[in-house]
């Protein structure tokens, strides 16, 4: 009788010495999951989650501020991504549904070169410089859609990519 | 004189089809005439495009070059009869399930006209391994056995690892395909002098022609003229009539009896496999002195009046050849380009005549129209998977889009030979569902990528936009330093200027 709760106790003890030293470590190990978290989202950037891009967002889902059915480009396969990554139950996608890809187009005929989009883009996927026309890389383009509402001549629009 | 069968490996699973190669070997190979239009597609290889290097309107002459070889991998094309470049356009091509795609458009003037022998008179037993290899990318030369990856990288790829055997690929197993098998009858000894130039150009000692069993009369010829020939480096080996043993790998562990590893290619196994009609091609360009503009292509299947092989030129319409054949039979319902398990449905027969077309196959019925059934896991796609598979797993997670667990099936090793499709009692067109799910790998891999991408970016932005905004506040922290250290009469100064500038 003894003896057991002896064993008992000293197994609970180094269980609890463990978990505590685990405790501990946990804040070192916050970032790395903020960096797997932001690794499953599409890196859009386009800030439809209500947050000012993909890593903020992590940031969020990590600190249990924000769930993890509001990436629309994401769609289901991240959101069942981030629940098999965060042992969470999978939820119905929040918001709009997931749009096709699509790469931003200028009308470089009717751009005036007035920088704002330039601004805007959060991936630097337009180049161009002040009172001259601007383009966007396709190739680097996320389809963000962010620098449709600064255009005051309302020369860009989206282009589905096949 | 017959070739011994000896030290095969084994190959796992494969089926015995029905051959139907008769119907197309009764005959002689004929000569196609050339036709009053050919178009060439620009993209017959694999990897990037050629660039077109002739202008609409210009006169062109038989082997003169249309367009060059661009980026790392590619072949130049080149126009298969003499004319006049009509135009540069789309048109539906085969190989992208009849989608167009651009086209390099020859009227044709019937003379014929080759272009100039070139200078070099060099006998290729006196040319540099390097050089063999530059004048095999002149003449266009791809792999003809069905994947049209351009043979001179593929040469100066394998001269990167030790390799032992160059293994010529003639065993042609799919059924109702007997282009190959009528090339070593009636041309073994180009075949073979094919071998030896790539032989040169790689630096390989060894050479195994490899032929299925129910080819008799090509190992004959191929016996007779290696006689002739007498070199002792090549031999002739005889490899059970199986399909899909002619696939790369396959015929790699049927020959020499080492299995390529899952990702690799055959040099990781010592081997470089190049089909007869590459080596056949490789000969006529070196020797004779003619790019790839023409190959023997099958036309064969009950709804042709004639089955029969052809020399076609590059760029001759499918419908040409068809009419050449005596035209289709009342009982033709499908045509398909390619043989029947690997080859693909075309929907018209205005496609041309390519690199990688070694059969025209017209068929009566669909093979399969049976309802599609729910998988009962009988594992009868296991046991005849020749890379050894489990397709019914595969099948299960595919439907599911689980690509890590398709990568971890092995799926991007499948061959898409056609096996599992031809022996599942519920009729699953799994071969078409693998090519989906390969695809939609590729897809995803991409997108991955696009995503690292723009994550780099946006780090990379918000590095620069806070090291703009600590910028701005030390210049506003030296400026205000400065006012509250200037004097006065230093600030009167200043103010005096701005008045009288405002005053102006």
């Amino acid at each position: 009788m003894g003896i057991a709760i002896l064993t008992i106790t000293v197994i609970a003890l180094l269980v609890g010495l463990v978990l505590g030293y685990a405790t501990l470590k946990l804040p070192a190990r916050e970032g790395e999951l903020i960096e797997d978290v932001n690794r499953l989202l599409p890196q859009t950037q386009c800030a439809q989650c209500g947050y000012p891009g993909c890593r903020p967002y992590a940031q969020a889902v990590v600190a249990g501020e924000a769930e993890i059915n509001l990436c629309p480009p994401g769609g289901d396969a991240t959101i069942r991504r981030l629940a098999r990554l965060l042992g969470r139950d999978v939820l119905p996608l929040a918001g709009p549904s997931t749009p096709p890809p699509a790469a931003a187009v200028i009308d470089e005929s009717r751009c005036i070169g007035c920088f704002h989009c330039r601004t805007a883009c959060p991936v630097d996927a337009i180049v161009g410089a002040h009172q001259l026309m601007h383009t966007v890389i396709e190739s680097e383009c996320t389809g963000c859609e962010l620098c449709i509402a600064p255009c005051p001549v309302d020369c860009i629009s989206m282009k589905v990519l096949a | 004189m017959s070739a011994p069968t000896f030290d095969l490996g084994d190959l796992h699973g494969g089926l015995r089809l029905p051959g139907n190669k008769l119907q197309s070997t009764s005959g002689p190979i004929r000569q196609m005439p050339v036709p009053a239009q050919l178009v060439l597609p620009i993209a017959q290889h694999a990897g990037d495009p050629a660039n077109p290097v002739v202008g609409i309107g210009e006169r062109v002459r038989k082997g003169q070059l249309l367009a060059d070889c661009s980026g790392t991998l590619g072949a130049p094309v080149h126009a298969s009869s003499s004319g006049r470049v009509a135009a540069i356009e789309p048109w539906p091509v085969s190989r992208r399930h009849g989608d167009s795609a651009p086209c390099i458009f020859i009227e044709t003037d019937g003379e014929d006209r080759a272009i100039d022998a070139r200078e070099h008179a060099q006998a290729f037993d006196q040319m540099t391994p390097d050089a063999l290899r530059t004048e095999i990318l002149r003449g266009g030369i791809v792999g003809l056995g069905g994947a049209v990856f351009p043979t001179a990288q593929k040469l100066t790829q394998a001269t990167t690892s030790e390799l032992e055997y160059l293994v010529l690929n003639g065993v042609e197993c799919e059924p109702y395909i007997s282009c190959d098998d009528m090339l070593m009858r009636e041309h073994a000894k180009a075949v073979l002098i094919g071998a030896q130039i790539l032989m040169r150009a790689t630096g390989i000692g060894q050479c195994i022609v490899a032929v299925e069993s129910d080819k008799p009369d090509a190992i004959q010829q191929l016996g007779e003229s290696l006689a002739a020939l007498d070199d002792s480096r090549i031999v002739i080996k005889q490899v059970p009539t199986i399909y899909p043993s002619g696939g790369e790998d396959q015929l790699v562990q049927l020959v020499v009896n080492r299995e390529v590893p899952s990702g690799g290619l055959p040099t990781d196994a010592g081997c470089l496999v190049q089909n007869v009609g590459t080596a056949a091609a490789v000969h006529n360009w070196v020797v004779e002195n003619e790019p790839l503009i023409s190959r023997i292509c099958t036309i064969t299947g009950d709804g042709v009046s004639e089955p029969m092989n052809v020399v076609a030129r590059i760029g001759t319409m499918v419908a040409d050849i068809v009419d050449f054949a005596g035209g289709y039979t009342d009982r033709a319902e499908q045509l398909i380009i390619g043989g029947p398990m690997t080859g693909r449905s075309v929907s018209t027969d205005r496609v041309p005549l390519v690199k990688a077309t070694n059969c025209i196959l017209a068929l009566s019925a669909p093979p399969s129209t049976a309802p599609e059934l729910p998988c009962i896991r009988c594992g009868e796609c296991a046991a005849v998977c020749p890379i050894q598979l489990q397709p019914q797993a595969i099948f299960w997670h595919a439907c599911a889009d689980n690509e890590e667990q398709l990568r971890v099936h092995g799926l991007t090793d499948c061959i898409e030979c056609g096996c599992c499709d031809l022996v599942c009692p519920s009729h699953i067109p799994l071969t078409a569902d693998f090519r989906k799910a390969k695809a939609r790998i590729r897809e995803l891999a991409d997108e991955k990528a696009r995503a690292e991408r723009a994550r780099i970016r946006f780090e990379a932005r918000g590095a620069r936009l806070e090291e703009q905004n600590r910028e701005r506040e030390r210049e506003l922290a030296r400026q205000k330093q400065t006012a509250r250290q200037a004097g006065a009469a230093e600030i009167a100064e200043i103010l005096k200027r701005k008045r009288e500038k405002d005053g102006d």
